[in-house]
């Protein structure tokens, strides 16, 4: 799951990223309102964290115009002003969910899971395919009742074909979802995760479509 | 508290009250001269036609033979014409007295005492408690005298009674009066009452204008300077709670991130990247405490309402003071100080000149690429000192510099330790002492912080020659 940060303190959006990472999340910062709306026209996100105080703008100018481009991602807020005319005006604007500072990094998580789970019309938190289930909250992967160990590589991998079943994913959306701007994507590494992937969990799981990508195959 | 219609109920009414009383005096008086003027022709008149009746000295001859004795009413006395009234009965009264002294006839109402003592034209006198206004007329040739007499009693009645017959009305009229004039102010005061109505159903949070079409020319420039006032809450509420957002924001930001931090701690099992996050938590520490440190800045400057009394100090000594001060070292920027400044000494109040002088050269440093110098300079101009900190930063965008002295005003360029006060204390400090902050963005980039103090604050040995 592939996360954008907006928050204009530098140790606050290192914390973000890194703690975020840890929870599972592809994460990708930025400070400012422009480098946010630049990130955000690339539309490969599945959640923004969006601060609302920023040096050149407010976030809910931001989040005004995501919504006004048809934008759906889910945005949860980040902001020192928690009154409720503050909340209001932010839900009402198109925020989906709402964090006043400071706030507990496994709250953070927890919501953009939610976010997740709700923006793909879910409301069970676990993932289920034929025998398959994954547990966003704890990274963890069982078949038939019995733990899987994956890598992180992996169960991201995983974890966006099975928020999607059915949907085809290019290599190029996978590697999108895999690896922040920062990161260097080596060759292959698509074909070599799903390679392992199919390894440990069997050779049906994953279908490749010739020439477009891959999805969640050997209906469940 | 006074009513507003009862007072001007009362001005009214005493006002009008008065006006009736002194018409009516002036009425009394205009009145009863007229009145005496037109009775003393009429008395003269009187007197003039008995003394043309009495024709004949034989008539007189034969009425005085007749009689014999002098000084004796007459039975068969002339009648003299007079004219009957029930209520002013006997109003004129008429004696002929023969010129030797005899009473040769008079009127029924007439005294026995002769009205007057003298010969001729009008006087007053005194008969049995009774004031008389007499008039005389000598008829030599017949040798008598007449005298025609009003009694003043008579006439002051005639005089209160027409008084009387106009202060009635008056009175009655009156209270009708005042049962108008209580209604017609009501009336009067009621755009007044609306305000104040309108004012009164307010909630105390509702500083919006007051509609002012429909006014009275009276109200409107209360309403006018009530609406500014409203305004001007209005607009002190709004850079208060802007100030309010800004301070949470900017108090609770590093605490987020101090907190984010050290759960990235927490949770991470790879020694770098909790080394990382601990380098951040002590980073965001330093950061918090200077934040602290400022907000305590800002309360002492604002505590220190009337400034102390300035002692003279070196600028110089202070400069080198605060550029080995730890801020300046971790960012391996050379602060270089022009000689001048040693020896150069002004009198203000030290702690606000090196609260000033610490922040400028802070902002300076922070804003620096690495490897940059920041230069503290002094020069004169006119009749001030200049005392400049400049740096080879990105300066400030011309738009936001009138901003740049508010409270937690963060600009584009920020550094990563501001807190948007620095400046906001310099301001303030300065201003204490009484010299001013002047931010230029220089040619070749960068920004020029100066503080511009008066010539007056320089002590006069050390004034640098310019």
């Amino acid at each position: 799951m592939r996360v954008l940060i907006v928050e204009d303190d530098d140790i606050l959006r290192d914390g973000l990223k890194v703690g975020l990472a840890l929870a599972g999340f592809t994460t990708d910062a930025v400070g400012t309102c422009d480098a946010a709306v630049t990130a955000l026209a690339a539309n490969g996100f599945d959640a923004v964290v969006l601060d609302l105080m920023l040096p050149d703008g407010s976030g809910l100018d931001i989040l005004r115009d995501i919504r006004a481009r048809q934008n759906d991602v889910p945005v949860l807020l980040l902001t020192a002003r928690d009154t409720v005319r503050d909340r209001v005006a932010g839900l009402d604007t198109g925020a989906d969910d709402y964090l006043g500072k400071p706030f507990d990094l496994d709250e953070v998580a927890a919501r953009l899971r939610a976010l997740s789970r709700r923006s793909s019309g879910r409301a069970r938190a676990a993932l289920e395919w034929s025998t398959l289930k994954l547990d966003p909250a704890r990274q963890s992967v069982e078949q038939a009742g019995k733990p899987v160990q994956l890598s992180r590589r992996e169960y991201s991998i995983l974890h966006t074909l099975m928020s999607h079943p059915g949907v085809i994913f290019s290599k190029t959306k996978l590697e999108d979802k895999l690896y922040g701007w920062q990161e260097e994507i080596e060759s292959n590494a698509v074909e070599v995760h799903i390679h392992h992937l199919r390894n440990k969990l069997g050779p049906g799981l994953i279908e490749t479509i010739r020439g477009i990508g891959y999805r969640l195959g050997g209906a469940g | 508290m006074q009513s507003l219609r009862t007072r001007l109920f009362a001005i009214l009414l005493i006002t009008t009250g008065l006006l009736w009383l002194s018409a009516t005096v002036w009425i009394f008086l205009s009145t009863r001269a007229e009145v005496e003027r037109v009775l003393d022709a009429r008395l003269m008149e009187a007197a003039r036609m008995v003394n043309s009746l009495i024709v004949s000295p034989d008539m007189m001859k034969e009425e005085g033979d007749g009689d014999g004795e002098a000084g004796r009413p007459p039975q068969s006395a002339i009648k003299i014409p007079l004219l009957e009234h029930p209520h002013y009965d006997r109003q004129l009264s008429c004696q002929i007295w023969s010129l030797d002294g005899t009473l040769i006839g008079k009127s029924d109402s007439a005294p026995d005492m002769t009205l007057a003592p003298h010969a001729t034209g009008f006087s007053e006198t005194v008969i049995n408690g009774e004031t008389w206004r007499v008039f005389a007329v000598e008829n030599a040739s017949l040798g008598v005298r007449v005298l025609v007499g009003d009694n003043l009693r008579i006439r002051d009645r005639l005089v209160n009674d027409l008084v009387k017959g106009l202060l009635l009305p008056a009175l009655l009229i009156i209270p009708l009066l005042a049962v108008l004039i209580w209604l017609s102010v009501g009336r009067g005061l009621a755009p007044l009452r609306k305000l104040a109505g309108d004012l009164a159903a307010r909630e105390a949070s509702d500083l919006h204008a007051i509609e002012d079409a429909g006014t009275t020319r009276e109200i409107s420039p209360v309403l006018k300077s009530l609406n500014g006032l409203f305004a001007r809450v209005a607009g002190a509420r709004e850079r208060e709670q802007n100030f309010i957002a800004f301070a949470a924001h900017e108090l609770r930001t590093p605490l987020a991130g101090l907190k984010t931090q050290a759960q990235v701690a927490l949770a991470s099992n790879d020694g770098e990247i909790r080394e990382k996050a601990l380098g951040q938590i002590v980073a965001g520490v330093d950061r918090t405490g200077k934040l602290v440190r400022q907000l305590l800045d800002i309360a002492s400057v604002e505590a220190s309402e009337s400034a102390r009394p300035a002692a003279g100090f070196d600028v110089g000594e202070i400069l080198a003071n605060l550029r080995t001060e730890p801020v300046g070292q971790a960012y391996r920027v050379d602060v270089v100080i022009d000689g001048a400044m040693s020896g150069l000494r002004i009198s203000m109040d030290q702690d606000l000149f090196r609260l000033a002088a610490r922040n400028l050269l802070e902002n300076a440093i922070h804003h620096s690429p690495p490897g940059a110098t920041v230069w503290c300079r002094t020069a004169r101009r006119e009749q001030h000192l200049v005392i400049a900190f400049d740096d080879e930063g990105p300066g400030i965008p011309e738009e936001e510099m009138p901003r740049v002295t508010e409270r937690f005003f963060r600009g584009r360029f920020k550094a990563a330790a501001g807190s948007g006060l620095g400046l906001s204390i310099v301001e303030r400090a300065l201003d204490r002492a009484g010299a001013e902050l002047e931010l230029r963005n220089r040619e070749g980039g960068g920004l020029s912080a100066r503080i511009v103090l008066p010539l007056s604050l320089v002590e006069a040995a050390a004034r640098p020659q310019n």
